[in-house]
């Protein structure tokens, strides 16, 4: 009698295991089957297509009944095994079937993860594992019309591309910044979040799921930050974990997965194990690839063949999303020694990168063309020095003799519609033309015939490059223009054109976009960006955080000791009773050791410890007093003088004159600090002179002076014009600070800005021109709702980032 | 002997973002990347002495935030050679759970 061969488990690591045996040793056992689904074999990984309409059931089958039969196999479908008896060597399915064996194979895969949420287990909750998972979401898509995927890693996404394929209105709710985090770095996953979204798949990331709310079945979803997402379907792919159960109940050695030796046998000898549900050298895999080098050693194993070993194994993976063409392999983190390839083509919406270490090739990442995926992967695991290949590498195997990428095509790739000059409204096409017509040569020529780059400049580095790419080798210009950081070779002013030109708002999508060649950026770009970001999108844009530095991430300053200062806002230097005994107060409660006047008029709380802070901030709020945003690129204090309210020479109100500029302007943040001050007469007792905006009033009204500082090289204010009422104050004021928030460099003040641009510019657009003055305003007060929000408050009692102000707590000590 | 002591999970610490765990001898920063990699440094820079916690996180480096050195967080070396080097921290990740192993290397420097 031959040896008989149990298998648990019809998928497709344990059918492939007995595929190789037959081809190994065809006779040398009698194979049993056992199967939980009611079906034969078929490729899982088809289930997408199968959602999508793009595939039948028939066509997914590997082995259908004759396979069995012919092999003389036995299989019984939707039969589960609850039990297996080591002693007698035999297992019982729930149904009663009983069998014997003398070797044993697991194969039970893995099992969805399920949220540990409220509502978790209503009716409409499905997921995505096998056939009737998707008869179930077809079933829904035929009745009903919205459905939340929660989830936007490989399964998730499938999920909901074919569910959006039956027309359904799909959302996905995705826990990380990034879709498919594990596979992709922030700019693949930047991409393929576009791409979704043009298809009209609503992603939510950083969405974290609270509940799923219903009474008799699914309704919604309710994230944690309050959003509820109407739904009949959700869908949960978040994951998978080694169906280890079975296992586990007999006694075998278990831990994240069924522990196999390199020869796949489990604790017990009689017993091996293929497929998802094994751990082997502390790995577990989610991916066909390595439980078919598995299966193979398995057959062997079973063959008597103890020579072959399975070594564990290099993955990647592709989205089956027809129409997007992705690839990921190996390892792309950044480390000691490696080395990154980059190569965007915004244009072609491509994104390849080749993370190198010691001359081979570490990890890839391949969106919109991955047609050298293969290629790659097999370099990968090969382990192949690439030194001779390298500069070519990146453009793929067929392609011959080191070309080179345009540095220019960001520009090339504009529409001739595109603004390149914001002062003078030039588009690209009127430059590119007048080039061509009236053989301009140089940035002179240009300025002076378009007018592009002849106010504020910060388009030199566009036009430039538009002169280039016209003139080719003709061209033979080009002023040094400083890059922004090692990132990019564009300047400030090209990268704030372009951001606006392109519509782009996310950091990763200006990194795309842009073709930056870091990763992440770094500690000058990042912050950089994000107050571009800031300021070109106000209320759309989501301010990342981790790309501020810790002053504004804190809204405190840090000081040499790590500890912080806290500044409370004094309205134009105005205090009053209340505020000094909520100031009082809170020196002696948290034992703040320097309490001292600032050169701003205000008090600064000096030796705060950074856990402190939020309940240092609600008792100042308690006290009235809001944060006075001495940390940030942003307005800082307005300095007052007591005025005609006090003062026998004043001539104006200047106390309250800055008071009402301080309300109008707090809260904004700028490309460096701005400070101002407003003096009751010429004598400038609040050394307005010296200020961002200074104004000084005299008997006929106020006389508004810009760009002045007094920090490391003292700068006299310029004087901007007269006006006579304290609105016009306000409204030049706010459309000085936004004309300067458009058009400065991050870390320019306005000293050296109007510097560079000249007085002459910023009178035309703020004096001269009326409409356009309104227009500043306009957009200035329309931002300031966006951010007038106390930050203190925000983090004292409304749970924003909270987390800053935790340390990460020591489980066990 | 390596004593492992668990300190929390990958999502409390965010992205290109740092915490940190006071033990009874030192401040330890735990670092994450934006692969969700993780990284232990002593909190404390070799410059003088800026917590690096609560610096700008990009790639695997850090740039302190109170002169803007810059150091690797998986060897604690400064980007520039001159600025020395911060103390490594051993740290594991087990199901997405990180723990460090503060004991060991403090006795090693020790
Ligand atoms: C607290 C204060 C000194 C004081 O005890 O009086 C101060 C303290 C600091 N100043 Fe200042 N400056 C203070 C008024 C000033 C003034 C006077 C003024 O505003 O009228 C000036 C000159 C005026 C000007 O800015 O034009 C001033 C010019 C600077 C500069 C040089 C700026 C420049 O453009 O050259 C810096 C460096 C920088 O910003 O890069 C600076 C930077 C700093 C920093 C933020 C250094 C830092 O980055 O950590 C100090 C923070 C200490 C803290 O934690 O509070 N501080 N600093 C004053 C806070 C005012 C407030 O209420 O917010
Ligand atoms: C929608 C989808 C798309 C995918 N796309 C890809 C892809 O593009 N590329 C890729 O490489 N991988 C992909 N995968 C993953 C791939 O399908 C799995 O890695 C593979 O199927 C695992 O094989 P397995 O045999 O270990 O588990 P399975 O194929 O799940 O087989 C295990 C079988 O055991 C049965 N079973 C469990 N317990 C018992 C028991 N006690 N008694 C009897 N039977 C039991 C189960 O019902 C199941 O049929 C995808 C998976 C899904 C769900
Ligand atoms: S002048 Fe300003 S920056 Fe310099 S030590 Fe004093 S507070 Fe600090
Ligand atoms: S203390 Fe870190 S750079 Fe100075």
């Amino acid at each position: 009698m031959k040896p008989r061969l149990v298998v648990i488990g019809n998928g497709m690591a344990g059918m492939r295991a007995v595929e190789e045996l037959l081809t190994r040793a065809p006779d040398a056992y009698d194979i049993t089957v056992f199967g939980a689904e009611p079906n034969v074999n078929y490729n899982r990984i088809m289930l997408s297509p199968l959602l999508a309409g793009e595939k039948s059931f028939e066509d997914i089958v590997i082995n259908g009944r004759d396979w069995y039969a012919d092999n003389g196999i036995i299989l019984h479908m939707g039969a589960k095994i609850e039990f297996i008896d080591r002693e007698k060597r035999e297992v019982v399915s729930a149904c009663g079937i009983r069998a014997g064996y003398d070797r044993l194979l697991i194969a039970t895969g893995s099992d969805p993860f399920i949220l540990p949420i409220p509502g978790a287990n209503l009716p409409g909750v499905v997921t995505f594992r096998d056939v009737l998972d998707v008869e179930k979401m077809l079933a829904a898509s035929r009745t009903h019309t919205r459905a939340v995927v929660i989830g936007g890693g490989l399964l998730g996404l499938e999920a909901a591309n074919g569910l959006r394929a039956n027309g359904m209105q799909v959302s996905v709710v995705h826990l990380m910044p990034t879709l498919m985090e594990r596979q992709l770095d922030e700019a693949a996953g930047y991409l393929l979040q576009r791409e979704l979204e043009k298809r009209g798949i609503e992603i939510n990331t950083r969405a974290n799921s609270k509940e799923i709310y219903g009474s008799q079945k699914a309704e919604g979803i309710l994230l944690e930050d309050g959003k509820r997402i109407d739904a009949d379907l959700v869908v949960m792919a978040v994951g998978i974990k080694p169906s280890t159960t079975l296992a586990k109940a007999s006694g075998l050695t278990c831990e994240r997965g069924i522990v196999v030796d390199d020869h796949m046998v489990t604790s017990d000898p009689a017993i091996l194990s293929v497929g998802e549900c094994v751990q082997h050298r502390g790995a577990v895999y989610g991916l066909v690839a390595p439980l078919f080098d598995m299966a193979k050693v398995v057959a062997a194993q079973l063959a008597d063949d103890a020579t072959a070993a399975y070594q564990g194994s290099v993955t990647n993976t592709r989205l089956k999303v027809t129409g997007v063409d992705l690839f990921s392999a190996g390892d792309f983190s950044e480390g000691e020694g490696t080395e990154d390839i980059i190569l965007r083509d915004a244009h072609r919406g491509v994104y390849k990168r080749l993370v190198l270490k010691d001359n081979r090739i570490r990890g890839a990442v391949l969106y919109g063309d991955t047609g050298d995926g293969g290629w790659y992967f097999q370099m990968l695991r090969e382990g192949k020095d690439i030194s001779d290949i390298r500069e070519s590498l990146i453009f793929g195997q067929a392609f011959a003799g080191g070309g080179q990428e345009n540095p220019k095509s960001a520009v090339a790739a504009l529409p001739d519609t595109a603004e390149i000059c914001g002062c003078n409204g030039v588009c690209k096409g009127k430059i590119v033309t007048a080039i061509g017509d009236h053989g301009l040569t140089s940035l002179e020529e240009v300025r002076a015939r378009t007018k592009a780059s002849a106010s504020c400049g910060s388009c030199t580095g566009l036009v430039e490059n538009l002169l280039e790419l016209t003139l080719g080798d003709a061209y033979t210009g080009g002023s040094a223009i400083k890059p922004l950081c090692p990132c990019t070779d564009l300047s400030h002013g090209d990268v704030r054109r372009l951001i606006l030109a392109k519509e782009l708002k996310s950091i990763p999508a200006v990194m795309q976009e842009l073709q930056w060649m870091s990763v992440n950026g770094c500690s000058t770009c990042r912050p950089a960006l994000n107050y571009y970001l800031v300021c070109d999108w106000p209320g759309e844009y989501a301010d990342d955080y981790q790309s501020r530095f810790i002053n504004e991430r804190a809204h405190a300053n840090i000081q040499k000791d790590g500890t912080y200062s806290v500044v409370p806002r004094m309205w134009g230097g105005l205090t009053n009773s209340r505020e000094l005994r909520a100031i009082a107060d809170v020196v002696d409660k948290f034992n703040i050791p320097t309490v001292k006047v600032t050169g701003g008029q205000r008090i600064d709380l000096l030796g705060v410890k950074k856990e402190q802070l939020p309940d240092v901030w609600k008792d100042l709020n308690a006290g009235g007093m809001v944060s006075g945003h001495a940390y940030g690129k942003a307005l800082r204090t307005v300095k007052t003088c007591v005025g005609s309210e006090w003062c026998r020479f004043g001539t104006q109100a200047s106390l309250s004159m800055g008071v009402l500029m301080e309300k109008m302007t707090w809260g904004s943040w700028t490309p460096h600090k701005v400070k101002m001050a407003v003096s009751g007469c010429p004598r400038n007792c609040a050394e307005a002179t010296i200020k961002d905006f200074g104004v000084i009033a005299v008997d006929s009204g106020w006389e508004l002076h810009v760009g002045g500082n007094g920090g490391i090289r003292v700068r006299v204010t310029d004087l901007l014009c007269k006006v006579e009422t304290e609105a016009e104050v306000l409204e030049y004021c706010a459309a000085f600070m936004q004309l300067y928030r458009q058009e400065a460099h991050y870390l320019e003040r306005t000293a050296p800005w109007v510097e560079r641009v000249g007085l002459d510019h910023v009178k035309e657009k703020v004096v001269a021109d009326g409409e356009n003055r309104a227009r500043l305003y306009a957009r200035f007060m329309m931002s300031q709702k966006f951010v007038q929000k106390d930050p203190w408050a925000e983090r004292a009692t409304e749970g924003v980032h909270t987390h800053e102000f935790k340390r990460l707590a020591l489980a066990a000590e | 002997m390596t004593e492992w002591v668990e300190v929390g999970g990958i999502p409390d610490i965010p992205v290109l973002g740092a915490r940190v765990v006071h033990t009874n001898t030192m401040a330890i920063a735990v670092f994450r990347t934006a692969d969700d990699e993780i990284f232990a440094l002593e909190d404390r820079c070799p410059h003088k002495d800026g917590p690096l916690s609560q610096g700008i996180v990009h790639g695997r480096s850090v740039a302190c935030p109170l002169h803007n050195q810059v150091f690797h967080l998986d060897s604690g070396a400064g980007a520039n050679p001159d600025d020395g080097c911060a103390r490594t921290i051993a740290v594991k990740l087990v199901d997405g759970r990180i723990f460090i192993s503060p004991k060991l290397r403090q006795q090693a420097a020790e």
